[in-house]
């Protein structure tokens, strides 16, 4: 037996693929972990993920997205170390990368 | 939840701004107006939305489903390590609230969640106000930018790709515990950068993130 083709439906299904895709990703972390005891080390384990998704998230995308980018992130950075507000960090990093795309870095 | 509502709401700009850039992206691509919402509904992930952009196609094959549907997961993937992360506090929750609070999960709102929890805060409420606040901010800015179209045909010049990188470094500074948790963070930097240089797409996420979390666990520092 073959599948019909997707036809006119293909991009609904490929929208709906993608829904399914994402929500099991939402749950998969959660539901794996409530298996998993939390012992000592896990728990320290826990405790050191979060600044390592930041840093392993934000550092390859500076590599990727060039020398602006990455001034404009330690500026953000720098506005919110001072300011505690993420909207004032935003405000600075957006401002640095458009000024330093239209000085063309 | 109006605690969420509060702590989300300085995020808004941000958000606004990339589901106006994700609007123009589905237009161009000649998405109709109703499958760009259906989408910032359903799949409600940015990045792996944009992403999607880049592979959208007027015909559709099961191939090609099944090959969108897979770098998907792939860009959502960070989802499972940010949702582990929290899944300490989710537990003492039913399961069903915690399927559908899920739903409503996203880097925002675990950057939100992660902040809350780190001050000392308990109420999943923030989460759950935060989110679906979001959420419909996400859905109702999708529209303009959709119908503004070529308006924002070059997002990269207004720095809107750096949205969401710079709410994540950001969040270095409430995370920051002393040089003492610098460690498991340079290791996760520099297995990130490696895995980057070498794997395509999106798999230096999970690979840093897993790195600096098994260098955390093996220390032997308080937690």
């Amino acid at each position: 037996m073959t599948l019909p083709d997707p036809g006119s439906w293909g991009a609904l299904l490929a929208i709906a693929a993608m829904a399914v895709a994402t929500y099991l990703c939402r749950i998969a972390g959660v539901a794996a972990m409530s298996f998993v005891p939390l012992t000592p080390h896990v728990r320290r384990g826990l405790a050191a993920l979060p600044g390592s998704i930041v840093v392993a998230t934000v550092l390859p995308l500076i590599e990727r997205l060039g020398l602006a980018a990455g001034l404009a992130l330690l500026a953000a950075v720098a506005a919110m170390a001072v300011s505690r507000s993420e909207l004032v960090a935003l405000l600075t990093g957006m401002a640095t990368i458009s000024a330093a795309r239209f000085l063309g870095f | 939840m109006l605690l969420g509502l509060r702590r989300v709401s300085v995020l808004m700009p941000g958000v606004v701004v990339f589901a106006v850039a994700f609007g123009a992206a589905a237009s161009a691509k000649g998405m109709s107006l109703a499958e760009t919402l259906l989408m910032s509904a359903f799949v409600y992930g940015g990045v792996s939305q944009l992403v999607a952009m880049e592979l959208w196609r007027p015909e559709w094959s099961w191939g090609a489903i099944a090959g969108l549907a897979v770098v998907t997961a792939t860009v959502n993937a960070r989802m499972i390590l940010q949702g582990a992360s929290l899944q300490p506090w989710f537990a003492r929750y039913p399961k069903a609230v915690n399927a559908f609070h899920l739903f409503f999960f996203t880097d925002a709102n675990w950057l939100i969640g992660t902040r809350y929890r780190s001050e000392g805060g308990r109420d999943l409420g923030v989460l759950v106000g935060a989110g679906l606040a979001l959420w419909a901010v996400w859905i109702v800015a999708t529209a303009p930018g959709h119908m503004l179209g070529m308006l924002v045909s070059d997002p990269r010049r207004y720095g809107i790709d750096l949205v969401m990188p710079i709410f994540f470094a950001a969040m270095i500074v409430p995370l920051w515990r002393g040089r003492r948790g610098l460690v498991p963070w340079a290791v996760a930097g520099c297995v990130a950068l490696l895995t980057a240089k070498l794997v395509d797409g999106y798999a230096f996420i999970i690979a840093g993130s897993l790195a600096g979390a098994v260098t955390g666990a093996f220390r032997d520092d308080p937690a």
